[in-house]
């Protein structure tokens, strides 16, 4: 029980509370470029939950039994990156390979995800343990996973948005950009309110 | 002459924030005051500063296939010294910058002045191209910075600006989360709104 409910308690801090795009600002930049499109949105996010989690694991991995044990620390950011990057493309091989069908779905988003600054941040984020959660495997991959679901979340909720404001009559100069910010700090502001959530 | 079109190009005409749109987490996040802005912004001029020399000096040795892995491993070295450099010599400023530094690795700034520029021009074409762009990075940080600053508390670089009766009550929302959303939006509209009135 006790296990359980630590898990929803990080589950509603990263989906809610501490949201990767409107909290923390990382991961800006799919959020701002691929939120025109309803569909478009969940192929990112999902091709982003699956990468976060990926990354979760293996960078605590290369963490706990490569820079720990050797004293490398200072090496984390260029290692992490690097297996960031050999990731996706792993993964894309793979997808690739064994199951077409998803591959088409998610296939363009994979390669985007590599300068996705969300998914060096969780590796990152998961080592400074701020949360007051353990640190240890099974939780920097839920951590991984409901970071990479509050993403999602937020990004859909903003291509619904998005694809509505299609038919409003704007000032031209508001038009793209200006107005996707102005939506986004909206939504940062509404997001605002679970700060006052406390267990 | 060209040279200095590289060099004039990054305030205004291709300013990365304004224009391009690029770098947006790092742009979003650390500009709660001028001081972060200004941190901020030197630093990835400096990366891109040393990663646009050694992109363009290494370019004719380096198999085009594996080049942007290259370029990951060179831009996250520098920025894995200014990541050591801040801690010793300015730890307030480093602990304030926090996850943002390591993440300068994934600016799309860096990557994108490396794979476009740097890869294809001289070293001092280079680095006339990565001084444009940084300073002009760093001149969109700065303004976002002020504006937040001084609505959100009053202050500029931590100078009493507005009287003391705003500082009691500043509008807080502008150097939270939602703040800097809006306020690029707005900037980004009126910038729109210049061009279109210029042409």
């Amino acid at each position: 029980m006790e296990l359980l409910s630590q898990i929803m308690i990080m589950a509603v801090g990263a989906i809610f509370i501490n949201n990767f795009v409107l909290a923390k600002f990382l991961g800006i930049c799919p959020y701002l470029g691929v939120s025109k499109k309803l569909d478009s949105a969940l192929g990112m996010g999902m091709a982003v939950i699956f990468v976060m989690t990926m990354a979760s694991a293996i960078t605590w991995l290369i963490q706990s039994y490569l820079l720990v044990p050797f004293n490398i620390e200072y090496l984390q950011t260029i290692a992490f990156i690097l297996t960031i990057a050999s990731l996706v493309q792993f993964v894309e091989m793979v997808i690739q390979k064994n199951a077409p069908a998803l591959y088409k779905s998610l296939g363009v988003f994979l390669p985007l995800i590599t300068t996705n600054c969300a998914v060096l941040g969780v590796a990152i984020l998961n080592l400074t343990a701020d949360n007051g959660l353990p640190y240890n495997f099974g939780f920097s991959i839920l951590n991984g996973f409901f970071s990479g679901v509050g993403f999602t979340v937020v990004l859909v909720l903003m291509a619904g948005i998005r694809e509505k404001l299609e038919y409003a009559e704007l000032p031209a100069s508001m038009k793209g950009m200006p107005i996707a910010l102005i939506i986004a700090g909206s939504m940062a502001l509404a997001f605002l309110g679970f700060a006052g959530l406390k267990f | 002459m060209t040279a200095m079109k590289e060099f004039t190009k990054g305030f205004i005409k291709e300013n990365p924030v304004f224009i391009l749109v690029l770098g947006m987490c790092p742009t979003l996040a650390v500009t709660s005051s001028v001081k972060d802005a200004l941190g901020m912004g030197l630093s990835a001029t400096f990366v891109l500063l040393c990663s646009n020399i050694i992109v363009s000096l290494i370019k004719g040795i380096v198999p085009t296939k594996i080049r942007i892995p290259m370029f990951i491993v060179v831009i996250a070295t520098f920025v894995t010294i200014v990541d050591m450099a801040m801690a010793a010599f300015m730890p307030p400023l480093h602990k304030s910058l926090g996850l943002f530094i390591p993440l300068i690795v994934v600016n799309c700034i860096i990557l994108g002045r490396a794979e476009a520029f740097a890869s294809k021009n001289n070293v001092f074409m280079s680095v006339m191209d990565a001084l444009g762009m940084g300073l002009g990075f760093t001149f969109a940080l700065v303004v976002l910075g002020t504006i937040r600053e001084l609505l959100g508390a009053g202050k500029i670089l931590g100078f009493p600006i507005l009287p003391q009766v705003y500082q009691d009550s500043p509008m807080l929302v502008a150097i939270l989360a939602p703040g800097a959303f809006i306020t690029l939006g707005f900037i980004l509209a009126v910038i729109n709104l210049l061009n279109k009135r210029g042409k």
